[in-house]
């Protein structure tokens, strides 16, 4: 019986969107996870969407590796084509 | 005589899998609805061919999913005829990038007005 986690697994070694709580977005490729959704993302992006002054205004930082909590996780998919 | 045959979770979410769900989540109104691929212990969720809702809006496909499990309000089963057929006017993947961001960035705003003030005196 194949489990989410276990379909995570397909995704390893491959880019992916990662949309956290905050109004925060990750691509990166998926090193590692575990149980909880910790994760761990080479080459990423974080995308930060801010409301200010009524307009949508969204921050990027970018990191060659960086860990993720999974507490934070709502969503894992791979990215769309570009 | 009747008899009462209770539907447990977990029985109830293995019928519903290769079916299409719609799957609500506790933040910024969000729906997703898709094909159920998987479930777990946790109630973790995979869907297939998924398309995400905010605010009843369609944000755009986004395919295969992975839904953290602490984030679903509630799972059932997709009872609207109309998204049982793709729809092709549908907006690309690419949409759903930072769509529930006015939402969420709105929302943290005002927990952050909300909150008391904690360097202040």
């Amino acid at each position: 019986m194949e489990t989410p986690l276990d379909l995570l697994k397909l995704n390893l070694d491959e880019k992916v969107f990662v949309k956290l709580r905050g109004a925060r977005e990750m691509t990166g490729t998926l090193q590692a996870f575990d149980s909880h959704c910790n994760i761990v993302l080479s080459n990423a992006t974080e995308t930060i969407y801010e409301f200010l002054e009524g307009e949508l205004k969204s921050n990027t930082k970018s990191s060659e590796m960086v860990f993720v909590r999974g507490d934070s996780v709502t969503l894992i998919t791979t990215p769309s084509e570009e | 005589m009747s008899t009462l045959s209770p539907i447990n979770p977990k029985p109830f979410l293995r019928d519903l899998i290769n079916k299409k769900i719609v799957v609500t989540l506790k933040f910024n109104k969000t729906q997703y609805k898709g094909v159920l691929v998987s479930t777990d212990n946790y109630f973790n969720l995979q869907l297939s061919d998924a398309e995400e809702f905010i605010d009843s809006q369609s944000k755009g496909k986004i395919g295969d999913i992975f839904l953290r499990c602490n984030n679903v309000l509630w799972i059932g089963k997709d009872l609207s005829e109309k998204s049982g057929s793709v729809s092709a006017d549908s907006a690309p993947a690419e949409a759903t990038r930072g769509a529930n961001a006015v939402l969420e960035a709105q929302e943290t705003e005002i927990s952050q007005d909300a909150a008391p003030p904690q360097t202040a005196t």
